[in-house]
């Protein structure tokens, strides 16, 4: 069953998107979208790495993105964050692609990194997007509560003996694991694009966290599918077709809830 | 007259929080330098000074949000605080509701948590967005939420920023009803001196370190306290003075001086 190349990127583009939801949500609530694009970013050296090394891809690229989350922590309070993300951010991408192209042979290949190759995507690369996923869902699930408040108030949190930082790296490490289990799918440049899209989508539609994380989730796979579809008939790149196709269900939520909210009640 | 569950009204003893010496320094600026405060049970202790003077930064050091960079801080064993931030760091981006909120980060029984909701004057908005609060509902229902711990130290950071002035007076009679009710002890940081004046049994004024403290009358006649808030304090002291003895004449008391008449 898993043969079909069709049926396998649609089972990879829907793990995807359930990884991403609860994180998105989180990247969204705690405005770490442009955090999301430098651990995306650092995974290219990630790719790097493991191409002249010769490691496996998925553990290579966790451990880059995680280094990286460490300097952010470690430097935090230096510059603004905005500014330090922005340096970081796309020093690791152009480090990384200088450094894929020392590698023999991989340059006619870097596309596949930067923007996912989800047609290629083999059994054992669904195996590690839906392990990332539950992974991901579990890890966020068990810390839940105390990351909800963490996020609405660290001080609150601090108050109630939880650590924020500590919630921080769950959240830093659930990051890692989504960069990785997505550059195969969408790639380096568009995987932070699956965290915030779906998830600002599903914003207007919830009244619960829980319930926008559900909605993110659906909004997600919907995309994947759609996008899916939409790229084997006009025959255009997947991965920016998936993440077209989120933009448009963003657009159309948006529209809707304006056109709704001006109607007098 | 009621009380809330599980406040212990012991009184006395040893201090809930003491701070020796307690200075920070953040992104290696100096901040607080030489603290040393007690509070104790069933007071309420304000903390005044100007913007930038360490208040918050205070505050987060009491909670154990911000490590001292030298000093000592002793919590009492067991010592449950509860903290009511200034505002929520959320904009309309995670939809949250009453209920959910009072609920975290552990579920509570529905009933209690109306009964909450009820004497902060929120009763059956449980299904309403936290967005959807007005100013004064949100502060009630963040000062609701730190209640449900029972907590022996209450803190406020800038209690009332963005109220109106009978939002402000009835915010603080609601701390001081829960002070007298529970006994928990109250720390605060306020911009607002009149209150100051009314319900604090200790006030410190702060600038980086503690330029003067003591009972409300002390500090703000002290020089330090009206060299710090110049016109502010001197405002401070005409407000006192409505009353407590009149002016007929318009001569400066004896004393000490009015910074307005200057």
């Amino acid at each position: 069953m898993l043969d079909d190349f069709m049926l396998r990127a649609a089972l990879g583009a829907i793990g995807l998107a359930l990884a991403c939801a609860p994180l998105g949500c989180f990247v969204v609530w705690r405005r770490m979208a442009y955090y999301g694009d430098a651990t995306a970013h650092a995974a290219l050296l990630g790719v790097a790495l493991s191409l002249a090394l010769a490691l496996p891809l998925f553990p290579a690229v966790i451990v880059v993105a995680l280094a990286m989350a460490a300097v952010v922590a470690g430097l935090a309070g230096r510059q603004s964050v905005d500014t330090m993300l922005g340096v970081l951010s796309h020093g690791a991408l152009a480090a990384g692609m200088v450094a894929v192209s020392f590698v023999q042979g991989v340059r006619t290949d870097l596309s596949a990194y930067l923007f996912g190759d989800i047609l290629s995507v083999s059994a054992l690369d669904l195996g590690l997007i839906w392990g990332g996923a539950g992974l991901v869902a579990a890890l966020i699930a068990w810390r839940w509560s105390a990351l909800l408040l963490s996020t609405l108030s660290p001080e609150m949190a601090v108050a109630d003996g939880i650590r924020p930082r500590t919630e921080q790296w769950v959240l830093n490490i659930a990051l890692a694991l989504v960069v990785a289990a997505g550059i195969r799918i969408v790639g380096a440049l568009l995987v932070s694009a699956m965290l915030i899209i779906p998830a600002a989508a599903a914003r207007p539609l919830a009244r619960s966290p829980e319930a926008m994380v559900a909605a993110t989730a659906l909004i997600g796979s919907a995309a994947g599918v759609l996008g899916l579809g939409a790229a084997f008939r006009l025959d255009t790149p997947t991965g920016p077709t998936i993440v077209c196709a989120a933009v448009a269900i963003f657009a159309a939520v948006t529209t809707l809830g304006l056109t709704v909210r001006r109607r007098p009640a | 007259m009621r009380r809330m569950p599980g406040c212990r009204v012991t009184g006395g003893g040893a201090p809930l929080v003491t701070l020796a010496g307690v200075s920070v320094a953040l992104g290696g600026q100096s901040i607080l330098s030489g603290i040393d405060l007690s509070i104790r049970r069933g007071e309420i202790v304000t903390v005044v000074g100007p913007n930038g003077s360490g208040k918050t930064t205070l505050m987060r050091t009491i909670i154990g949000a911000v490590a001292p960079t030298a000093g000592r801080i002793t919590r009492a064993p067991g010592l449950r605080l509860s903290y009511v931030p200034q505002r929520l760091a959320i904009d309309p981006t995670m939809p949250m509701t009453l209920a959910r909120f009072m609920n975290l980060p552990r579920r509570r029984d529905a009933a209690v948590v109306a009964a909450a909701l009820e004497r902060a004057g929120l009763a059956g908005l449980q299904a309403r967005p936290l967005a959807a609060l007005s100013g004064g509902q949100m502060q009630r229902a963040l000062l609701a939420r730190a209640l449900l711990n029972d907590p022996d130290l209450l803190i406020l950071d800038e209690g009332t920023a963005g109220l109106d002035q009978p939002g402000i007076a009835s915010f603080y009679e609601r701390i001081e009803q829960v002070n007298r009710d529970t006994g928990c002890a109250v720390l605060m940081v306020s911009h607002d001196l009149q209150v100051v004046m009314r319900a604090s049994d200790h006030v410190i004024c702060l600038n980086g370190h503690i330029c003067c403290e003591g009972t409300p009358e002390t500090v703000s006649l002290s020089p330090a306290y009206l060299g710090l808030f110049g016109g502010a304090g001197g405002a401070l002291a005409l407000y006192r003075h409505h009353h407590t003895h009149s002016h007929d004449d318009g001569q400066p008391c004896a004393g000490h001086t009015h910074e307005d008449a200057a």
